[in-house]
This record gives C-alpha cells, structure tokens and sequence, in this order.
C-alpha cells in the first residue's frame, strides 16, 4: 500500500490532532486509520464504558450497606453485577492498555509510522463500538439485562428468560475486536521494529503488549466459540451443554475459563509493562533485571494459560486434575514475582519522584502484591474449598484486577495524557486525589477479605448481621474511591480543555522513543525513522536533571 | 526560504507482514474449531458406544466424496497462485473459478446430506432427535453446529475467491503483486484441514 | 526481477509437485476409508487422526508454502499446535481420573 505525504518545507509538521488529510472534521476521526487518532476514539469510549461499570458497581455496593433490600429487588441486583461483571471485563479492562495505549504508543515505541494493518485497526474499533452498544441493547431490551453473572454458566444461562443472547453476542463481537488488536500487534512488532531494535532492546511495555497480543490470538477463539454456542443451544434447542439434553456443565465451564483465565493476564501484563516503563524514569535508574523482566512476560503468557481449571476446584472436578492444576497455579505466580523483585530492586536506591505517576505505581505493587499472594492461597486446595464462591475471592480478584491492572491504567493516563494532547493537568490536584482513591480502594476491598474468610458468600443480595459492618465499611470506601476517580477524570478534562500547554517532547525525563518526538506527536510520528544504538532505560547515575517541566507549587 | 511543498511518498508494503496476519488469523481459526473438537472428544470420552451407533446414520460415500472434492479445490486454489506466478491470468483465473465450482459442489452435497437427515425428522430440537439417547443428542448437535460452521466458512471461502478472480481480472492481482491471492489461499487450504479432521471424527468412527 | 522469478521455478512451486501431493492427499484418505471398515478397537480412531495429521502436513508444508516460508513461520504454526496439543492433555487429565458413580 503506498501513501503519499506531503512533507511542508517551510518546517511546521500539524500534530496528529490538527492533521487534515482525505477527511475532514468528526469524519476524519472515525474514518481514520491514524493509530493515534484510533487509540484516541478507543480512550473516549473505553473510559465512558468503565464509568458505566463504576455506577452498576456503586449500585451493587448501595444496595450491599444494610441487610435486606435497600434500593432494588434481588433480580435487578442480579443484573447488576452481571452487567458490572461484563462491562469491567470485555469492555473496560480487556481492551484498555492494548487498544489505548498499545494503539497510541507501540509504534512509537519500536520507531514506526503506523501498525502493520491500519485499516484492520479501525475495524477492531467499529467492533468494540457495536459490542458496547450489543452490551446496552442487552440492558434496555424486553427481557430484562441478564442476570447469570459475567460468567454465564449452564444450566442457568440456558433456562434464564432475560436478554443473555444480547450479551452473549457482545462479548463475541468484543472479541473479535481483540482478536483483530492482538493479530496486528503481534505482527507490528516482528515486521516494524526500527532498524538497530533488536529484541532484547525494545522498551518492556512492547514486550508485555507483545506476549499479550499472543495470549488475545490464541484463547479468544475459545470464548469465542463457547459463548456462540450457548447462543445456538439456547436458540435451537441443540444438546451441547445442558444437561437435561446430555451435556455436562462442567466441560462449559472448563472451555469458559481456558479463555478467562488467560484473560487476566490479558488484562494484567499490559499494565505491567506500564509499570516497567514508570518506574526507571522517576527512579531514574536502569531498570533491574530487563531480560528477566521481559522473559517473564512470555513466562506468564505461557502458564497463565494453563491453569484454568483452578476457578472450578468445587465443581465436580477429579482428584489428579484439582492437584495437576493447583501445582500449576503454584507455577504461574514466579514470574510475575519476578517482576516485583526486579521494579523494588530499581527503586532501591534510585532518585525517587513522587510523580503521579509513579504513585499510582507504588500503589500498584502494594496491591499487586496482596491480590497476588491471596490468589496464591486460593490455589492451595483445601484453602479454596473453604472461601471459592466467598467474597474473599472477591476481594482477590478486584485487588489485582483493580488495584493491580486498573491503577496501572490510571498510572499510565497520568504519563502519558501530556505527551497525547500536549495539556498538562493539575499536579498538586493529581497527587491528593491519588490518596482518595488508594485510601477508598483499600476500604472498600480489605473488608471483602475479613468477610469471605468468616463465610460471606459472594454475590447475594442479602446477608446475616454479623457481616453489616464490613459492608457498611466497604460501601463507605465506595464512595471515596468513586470520588477520587471522578476528580481525577475532572483534572484531566480540565487540563484537556483549559490546562497549560505542554511543547517540551520530553517532560519527565523518559528514555524511551516517544520521549524524542513532538508533543503531540506529528501524524507521521518521526520525520526520519531513527536508527536505534543503546537500550532502553539507559539512566546514567550522575547525569543532571533533564526534566523541563516545573512543578506547579 | 522557499514555502513550496515537497511530497515524500512512504511505501508501505510487506507481503511477508500480510502473510503473517493472515496465519495469526488462521490460528484463530483453528481455535475456534479446536473449541468444538475438544468438545467432541469429551462427549466421545464419555458416551464412545452411542456415539459409534449414531455415526452409521452418516454417508460414508458422500463424507468421502466431499473429502476429495475439498482435497481438490486445495489443489486448484494452490495452482492458480502457481499460475499468476507465472504470469498465466486466464490460466489463474480459470483455477479460481474451478475451485469456487468445486466448493459449490462441496455445498450441495451438503444439503443433500442435511436434507435427508431433516425428512428423517433428525434435526436440532426436533422430537425424534430429543427421545434418542442423550449420547445421540449430543453427537448430532455436534455434528450440525460443526459441519454447520464449517459450510458457512466454505461459503464466505467462495465470496472471497469470487473477489480474488475479479482483482485477478481486473490485474490488481499480477504476477508481481499476489500476496492477497496467497492470503485468501492459506484461508481456503485451512478450511480444507478442519474438514480433513472432521471426516473420520463424524463419518468413520463406525 | 528475474532472480525472484526463478525461485518460484523452483521445484517446491511446480505444477507437478502440487499434483503429486494431490495424489497422494487421495490415496491417503483411500486409506483412511478402507481401514475405517476394519474393527481395530482403539487404534481406529488413532490411525484415522494419524492419517489425518499427515495430510494436513502435506497440505500446510506444500500447498501452504510453510517449507518455503522463513523460520519464523514454522515456529508461528508450532506454538499454535502445542497450545492446543496442551489444552487437551490438561482436560483429559482432569475428565480420564474422574470417578463415576
């Protein structure tokens, strides 16, 4: 495919955002194959989807701060954490570091114009859109939102009168908008690296996205497949899973999770690679153990892909199959230690910045940690027995999926944000609304662990007394993490609209290449392909502060 | 200084990188059909006596036919890349349309099979099919949702070569610039592999 | 120009060597018919996907150019392979040592 750029000699390249070429205007940004203009439209509708997952979960909570109803009858309640569930999941988490800013960021990061298929990028961004709007249509159509959980499971998702066709199909069409981002990264980074980029000196975030890209090819068809076939079977009345036509209910399970499983890794090694960006810069040292680090990527995406099975320890599974997969639980969680050894290891010592980024960051780890080691012990068999179904599982998982990949989101849009619009936010505003959110996440979350382990089941509406005050706790974090987060979206829109122009191409001191471009980058990204010498995250201990940027007192 | 513009014209082609896309989608391909074998061995795990009766209500004669006639559209799919390759473009498109003919083929046969299957009362959800066993249910729910997604694949196979005969006529496919022929072939030879597999799994395990 | 075109001259690319292996595709699926009809137990449905795994070799190897293709295009197909060679062992592993009642 041959494109034609016109290159003005008098020296003023437009930025990507004022670029005007075969469309004009709105159409020029939804006709666009520009993958920073798609990793735009991706940042508006994903972060619009996740505030729609933030209310159903402020609902759930509402309705979760006293025993008995409080706001809603158990069926809307059971919708609620179903479209939490589906939303957080396929519509927020899953695509989010990928298609924002792995659209935005990774070609920049290996010294390219664009990804391989830019008109398949774009696809990959109609899709997302008809899955959100399936996903809407599944709660305002006759029927009822569905109410099976975002997990669907048989028999229950095939006898269930409410709208899960409609749901079922989002998160297939979903799907396919990750499959197509996962099929374009993988080959962007093998055919587009820069020339001197070997593999072992592309930056740690084009590792993660990479390894991710992989799993995103791989297990999606599964899901894929899986919820397709509910959809038949509840349609046609075929005999695939239901029992009561022969099926078992566990193999819809097992296929369920050889998908979801790897699905959080999905969710959880790009922002990973966020963190592997962060920490060198405002430690200003050479990140620990690069090779590690980056190996551990593909470590992960490999055995996070065989340990499915361990969300079904109380299904009916056999003995050797329930120990095969605890082992290899066991085994999943190294690498990713491994990463945490080696970003405390860059810290020690190192030239700290209490940045916002590098907050949420920290955060990150602590949470990281705790929502790690829990899920440690929930592959222990005997532990899981007692707390599966628990809010103690609960609380595992909102600890990594949250306070792990979603603050690396967060850590990442405080980056990031200046060098994509060239508006900076409010600093000092930034950094105390950081402690509303780590304060209200921990609030909300903690409880969860203490409740589960004394035998609050997970997803019931109502509950015994004993478990009020950990409720009324978590509720009460709710509302201070929910505050946080709509104050930090306020700070970015500000700045947005009204923040201080940013025209340094390098305002925190980063090494890696998106550092060395305009700000915003031009439409063509580099006027000159770099040829690249040194590795990334080469930060000399003596070198004087480059950072241009003042802090705003 | 002068303000005229200059034009830099960045090319951007990689038949290497198109290839490569199209095996990644292959694979999801595979996967998703690899979903339903994996299903299929399951249930054959667990009902092996019902499944073995079931598979004699199959045609082993036409599951076979079909097999060579798939085996044989590879072989022209794969000759008319050989042909373009050469600069043969009526030769070339002769083959496409060859092979578009025998996929027609492919899809008759299987609407014969399906039919006669129907007019025996053996269809999803029908009451003849829901007071067999329930290893009997399950193979042919099966069976239709597999050869069922199977023959929709055949079928946007044949849109797509459609398309390839028309570029081909058109010379946006020519002898030095065919990697979308060689793609859209990888997709119709993939296609053949999951039939390849799903005969002996359904039509011979009598 | 020319060097290109005399690789695809090459015998991997020849008309007649499509040819064989179509050949041979057909002999191999004789086969799998022939001894579908012989009762061997379990071994029928190994020998059928044994043959099965070998035309479908032929057909990634030859008509897919997988031979002709660089390295990096086998090593694509295998860890595709393995994912799904391994997430079948794993689910057999659970569903063969499961106790019926």
């Amino acid at each position: 495919m041959n494109e034609t750029i016109t290159v003005p000699t008098n020296g003023k390249h437009p930025s990507y955002l004022d670029y005007q070429g075969k469309h004009k205007g709105f159409l020029g940004w939804i006709l666009s194959t520009d993958h920073k203009r798609i990793g735009i439209l991706y940042l508006i509708s994903i972060l619009s989807f996740f505030l729609v997952g933030v209310t159903f979960g402020f609902l759930i909570r509402l309705e979760l701060i006293a025993p008995g109803r409080t706001i809603v009858d158990p069926q809307t309640y059971n919708a609620f954490f179903t479209l939490h569930g589906v939303i957080m999941v396929f519509l927020f988490l899953i695509p989010a570091v990928p298609a924002i800013f792995g659209n935005f960021f990774l070609p920049i990061l290996i010294g390219a114009r664009d990804v391989s298929f830019p008109r398949l990028n774009l696809l990959s961004w109609y899709l997302y859109i008809i899955g959100g709007l399936l996903a809407i249509l599944s709660i305002i159509a006759p029927g009822g939102a569905a109410d099976t959980g975002w997990t669907f499971y048989i028999p229950y998702s095939v006898r269930t009168g409410t709208n899960v066709i409609y749901a079922l199909f989002a998160a297939f069409v979903l799907g396919f908008s990750s499959i197509l981002t996962g099929i374009n990264f993988v080959t962007t980074v093998h055919r587009l690296r820069a020339p001197g980029m070997t593999w072992f000196k592309t930056p740690l975030s084009v590792w993660s996205i990479y390894s991710t890209a992989w799993v995103q090819v791989l297990v999606t068809p599964i899901i894929g497949i899986t919820l397709l076939l509910v959809i038949i079977e509840r349609t046609f009345n075929v005999g695939l899973f239901d029992p009561a036509l022969g099926g078992d209910p566990v193999l819809f399970q097992h296929l369920f999770w050889i998908y979801s499983h790897p699905a959080v890794y999905i969710m959880i090694l790009p922002a990973m690679g966020i963190v592997s960006e962060i920490i060198p810069v405002f430690a200003r040292r050479t990140i620990f153990g690069y090779k590690f680090i980056a190996l551990s990527s593909v470590a992960i995406a490999f055995f996070g892909s065989l340990v499915w099975a361990h969300h079904m320890f109380t299904a009916g599974m056999s003995d050797t199959g329930q120990f095969i997969f605890s082992l290899l639980t066991m085994i999943v969680s190294i690498p990713s230690a491994i990463k945490v050894f080696n970003w405390t290891a860059t810290l020690y010592k190192g030239s700290i910045d209490l940045a916002p980024p590098l907050l949420y960051v920290l955060a990150f780890i602590f949470q990281f940690s705790i929502g790690g080691l829990t899920g440690v012990m929930l592959g222990v068999l005997s532990l899981d027995i007692m707390v599966h179904d628990t809010s103690f599982v609960v609380a595992h998982f909102h600890y990594v999926m949250f306070g792990g990949a979603g603050f690396g989101i967060f850590a990442a849009l405080h980056y990031w944000l200046p060098k994509m619009f060239g508006r900076m936010y409010n600093i000092k505003v930034a950094k105390n609304t950081f402690w509303l959110v780590f304060i209200g996440f921990n609030l909300l979350y903690f409880p969860m662990f203490i409740m589960g382990w004394l035998g609050m089941p997970r997803r019931y509406y109502d509950y015994l007394p004993e478990f009020h005050i950990y409720h009324l706790l978590s509720t009460i974090g709710s509302w201070i993490l929910i505050l946080g987060i709509l104050i930090m979206f306020s700070n970015f829109i500000a700045a947005l609209i009204r923040g201080k122009k940013v025209n340094e191409k390098n305002i925190w001191g980063g090494e890696t290449l998106e550092w060395t471009i305009e700000t915003p980058p031009i439409h063509e990204n580099f006027l000159e392909i770099p040829t690249v010498h040194d590795a990334p995250y080469e930060y000399k201990q003596n070198e004087t502060d480059i950072r241009q940027f003042q802090e705003v007192k | 200084m002068s303000t005229q513009e200059h034009t830099v014209t960045y090319i951007h082609r990689d038949d290497i990188g198109a290839r490569m896309g199209m095996w990644l989608f292959l694979f999801t391909e595979l996967l998703l059909f690899g979903g339903m074998f994996i299903l299929y061995s399951i249930y054959r795990f667990t009902y092996p006596d019902v499944f073995h009766l079931a598979a004699k209500e199959l045609n082993t004669i036409i599951g076979a036919f079909n097999t060579a006639i798939l085996l044989t559209s590879s072989l022209t799919m794969a000759l008319s890349i050989a042909a373009i390759q050469r600069n043969q473009k009526s030769l070339s498109i002769f083959l496409q349309f060859i092979t578009i003919v025998l996929a027609l083929g492919f899809m008759v046969n299987k609407y014969f099979e399906w039919g006669a299957k129907f007019s025996h009362g053996i269809y999803p959800g029908s009451d003849v099919l829901l007071s067999k066993p329930a290893g009997e249910i399950i193979f042919f729910g099966l069976y239709y949702v597999m050869t069922g997604l199977h023959g929709i694949h055949v079928i946007i196979g044949i849109v797509l070569i459609a398309i390839m005969m028309r570029f081909t006529s058109k010379g946006i496919i020519k002898s030095d610039s065919y990697v979308k022929l060689e793609t859209i072939g990888l997709y119709w030879h993939l296609v053949d592999i999951i039939w390849i597999f799903l005969f002996p799994l359904f039509y011979l395990i009598t | 120009m020319e060097k290109k075109q005399e690789k695809y001259l090459d015998n991997s690319h020849s008309y007649g060597n499509y040819i064989l292996v179509w050949l041979a595709l057909m002999a191999l699926t004789a086969v799998t018919v022939a001894v579908a009809g012989i009762n061997l137990g379990g071994l029928t449905v190994a020998t059928a996907l044994i043959i099965a795994s070998v035309k479908a070799y032929l057909v990634l190897t030859i008509f897919m150019h997988l031979k002709s293709e660089s390295k990096i295009f086998r090593v694509f197909v295998a860890v595709a392979l393995i994912f799904l060679l391994v997430s079948f062992i794993l689910l057999f592993s659970d569903y063969s040592f499961i106790v019926r009642n």
